[in-house]
């Protein structure tokens, strides 16, 4: 098969029909589910509700709970280090607070632990890629604020706790509404250029799930925009931070709470010792996991070494069990399959159609019901159209945006999609964009067990896409840029008051220890060890033909 | 799903210098991967948004000098590519709350724009085709909202100083102007203000106290029956 610049001609039948129900469609709507529909979608074709995508772990304090085959694969794992290699007695860093990963939310936590009094040399942010690279600079729709007149944080943490099917933890949602003007006022303050109204008030967009227009964006680089303003203050406060270093396992104390981490410099292998009296656990999801065999919009460093090194450590995990899976992945062509198409599309207009052109889902339903009608649509409505590389997707009727918002919305307000198109050679002005369910956010995690962002283990503190309570069993859009700032926020400042109060005791790894004896009472036979730090994607002859000589 | 059904027509490319045969729909980064590279250095988002990926290439028998992100770009038969991997770039440390919209702020931090030849080779570099030497002259003239329109969709792969000859980061001047527009141009939004202010004097305190001591059901209901504009 050749390259084709734009879609095969057999795709293009297709999009014929999609344009020449348009002008029918321009007026039709399709009734949001109640809750029973919404249950009835989400049992029959939600990839979470596929029993055989999961088993139960056979040890820790979460031992019982199912959880993805992928999960349980990393934490019924050997440790990478052997803890007799390592010396704990000389420090590389002896710190008030490290924070594990150089994201949204271990950024945001840096500078406010910063601004509660904490020196920059007692803070060490470490970062497994660049600093910033993350799955926050790759958000695009937006950021969920009840800031408008129609609207206020009770009915954000109504349409959030629906959202996520009354799963939450309530305090949680609470604080995450409460907070959230908080935190687009210190945006706003950064610099941070979010689409504003000629007065300086701010553009909203309705978004899935939610039912007031409260979606701010910049663009859809919203988190791009964000992330370079926060970088550049961490740069500008000289936080210090080293990059291309991962933890490979936490270190604790002789009272059982954690006090640093065993860290990894990935380009010249060697170890270093980080002493600190607050850990932060910002690393983010799980998406490179690919559950399930699922295509992800995650970065490439989305391997949950969080999930595994918290719970060595006897950390708790909630709704581990629950993954979002984006409803608009891109589906064509070949080189960004699984790629976000982001939720903002839709939020201007776009419906999701079936290959006849119609309809056959409300646009704007909660993610995990949107991307379940999409799979019911394309495996068993064959409403789906197959790509010449064998995907299935159905149509997202991007030129409706130009026709309701006017022409020229689709390059001033999605920037990066359309470019990405034009780059395959498709013009999303003009033709509709072929999208599937694209695995997105780790909706569980490490559980936060208060708005501190406390974890059950004393010293471990969390914040982001790591942690588990926040969104229940589904996040809805605009609530994860939300969630790093808060809880990212709340984890500078709490574990800065925390360091005031507490020294740390004797250093130790013997927790390695412990999990090595609870796989052998578990009878877990294994080679693997975790953290994997990256995904492994060589070809399969590059791999079978690997030596381990230099 | 997450198999590649890889095409069979391929190309040759080179990678630093060395010849492979790759499948022809693979991008610069998958292809790299296919061989059996694994990045620790130039990966990042794989998305088109981090620029972790910048890309040199030459076409064979081509003088000129072409520029891609890795994650973007797919192979064409005769690429000769090499990624940059970091760029040693000039960032200016300032405090942001004392920086000053005037005219010659960018000159003041970065007085090497005064250099700039309007070779338009940043321009040219710029995987984003955005239009870099515009963006510079734009800061040489004081011009945060040019700066800050024009430069808003810059990934910062550091591919524009790179190239640049006099030595310029175009992107770290364009990250300055538009921290300055939007913090002292863009107007503040007034129903921030208020937000945070009846946030916290607990407007809201008493009505989320109720929701939380709500049984379920009710509060179920309460959903369902919620006003959806």
């Amino acid at each position: 098969m050749e390259f084709v610049s734009g879609y095969p001609d057999y795709m293009l039948e297709s999009t014929d029909q999609v344009e020449r129900t348009r002008d029918r469609r321009l007026d039709e709507s399709i009734e949001l589910m109640s809750l029973e529909e919404r249950d009835e979608v989400l049992r029959r074709y939600h990839p979470d509700y596929k029993e055989s995508g999961k088993r139960a772990l056979r040890l820790g304090p979460n031992k019982g709970d199912s959880v993805p085959h992928e999960i349980a694969d990393l934490i019924e794992t050997h440790p990478l280090i052997n803890p007799a290699e390592i010396d704990l007695i000389h420090l590389d860093f002896d710190l008030d607070i490290l924070i594990i990963g150089g994201g949204g939310a271990g950024m945001t936590a840096a500078l406010w632990a910063n601004y509660s009094g904490v020196k920059p040399e007692d803070i060490l942010i470490i970062q497994k890629l660049r600093m910033g690279d993350s799955n926050s600079v790759m958000s695009q729709g937006g950021i969920q604020i009840a800031d408008k007149p129609y609207d206020s944080p009770v009915i954000h943490y109504l349409d959030a706790l629906g959202g996520g099917h009354f799963t939450s933890n309530p305090e949680l949602v609470r604080t995450l509404v409460l907070d959230a003007p908080t935190i687009l006022r210190w945006h706003e303050k950064l610099g941070v250029e979010y689409d504003k109204e000629p007065n300086g008030d701010m553009i909203t967009l309705p978004c899935g799930g939610s039912s007031k227009k409260r979606l701010h964006s910049a663009r859809d680089y919203t988190g791009m925009e964000i992330i370079r303003n926060i970088k550049d203050e961490v740069i500008n406060e000289e936080l210090p931070f080293i990059e291309f270093t991962s933890a490979v396992e936490l270190i604790m104390d002789d009272s059982d709470r954690v006090a640093g981490a065993v860290l990894y410099n990935m380009e010249t292998q060697q170890y270093y010792v980080a002493r600190a009296k607050a850990t932060i656990l910002a690393t983010g999801g799980f998406g490179r996991l690919h559950i399930q065999g699922f295509q992800t919009t995650n970065h490439y460093g989305a391997t949950a070494d969080g999930i595994v090194l918290a719970y060595r450590v006897g950390a708790r995990l909630r709704d581990m069990d629950s993954v979002q899976y984006h409803p608009t992945g891109a589906a064509y062509p070949e080189q960004i399959v699984g790629l976000l198409v982001t939720e903002k599309v839709r939020n201007l207009g776009a419906q999701p159609v079936n290959r006849y052109g119609e309809q056959f889902v409300n646009p704007l339903e909660p993610r995990d019901v949107e991307a379940s009608a999409i799979i019911r649509e394309c495996y068993e409505k064959g409403g789906g159209i197959e790509t010449p590389t064998g995907m299935i997707g159905v149509w997202l009727d991007t030129p409706m945006i130009e026709i309701i918002r006017g022409e020229g919305t689709i390059e001033k307000s999605l920037p990066a999609m359309f470019r990405q198109n034009r780059r395959f050679g498709i013009d999303m002005r003009k033709s509709p964009i072929l999208v599937f369910p694209t695995l997105h956010f780790q909706n569980g995690g490490v559980e936060m067990i208060n708005d501190r962002t406390e974890t059950t283990v004393k010293g471990l503190f969390a914040a982001g896409e790591v942690t588990g309570g926040t969104h229940g069993k589904n996040r809805l859009m605009g609530n994860s840029i939300l969630d790093y700032s808060v809880y990212g926020r709340r984890a500078g400042i709490h574990a800065a008051e925390y360091t005031k109060k507490i020294s740390v005791g004797r250093l130790t790894l013997n927790h390695v220890e412990r999990y090595e004896a609870m796989l052998r009472e578990a009878h877990v036979e294994t080679d693997m060890r975790s953290p994997i730090l990256l995904p492994e994607y060589r070809g399969e002859r590059a791999l079978s033909h690997s030596l381990d000589i230099l | 799903m997450v198999e590649k059904i890889l095409t069979e027509s391929k190309v040759n490319i080179y990678v630093m210098g060395k010849e492979y045969e790759v499948p022809s729909n693979l991008t610069i980064m998958k292809a790299m991967e296919y061989i059996g590279y694994r990045f620790v250095r130039g990966a990042g988002c794989r998305g088109g948004f981090c620029g972790a990926c910048a890309t040199v290439y030459r076409m064979k028998d081509e003088y000129r000098l072409r520029m891609a992100l890795a994650c973007q770009e797919t192979v064409q038969n005769g690429m000769y590519l090499a990624q940059i991997p970091f760029t040693p770039a000039n960032k200016a440390m300032y405090d942001v709350d004392k920086l000053e919209p005037s005219g010659n702020t960018l000159l003041i931090h970065y007085p090497e724009i005064a250099r700039c030849l309007c070779c338009n080779t940043c321009t040219k570099a710029c995987p984003q085709e955005l239009e870099v030497m515009n963006i510079v002259q734009a800061a040489l003239r004081g011009d945060f909202e040019e700066v800050a329109q024009l430069s808003f969709d810059c990934i910062s792969c550091g591919l524009c100083a790179m190239r640049c000859p006099a030595e310029i980061v175009p992107y770290n001047v364009a990250l300055l102007g538009r921290r300055v527009y939007g913090k002292y141009i863009m107007p503040k939004s007034r129903e921030i203000e208020k937000a945070v202010k009846e946030t916290k004097r607990g407007r809201y305190n008493g009505e989320l106290k109720n929701l939380a001591e709500m049984g379920l059901d009710e509060l179920k209901k309460m959903y369902e029956e919620r006003e959806i504009d």
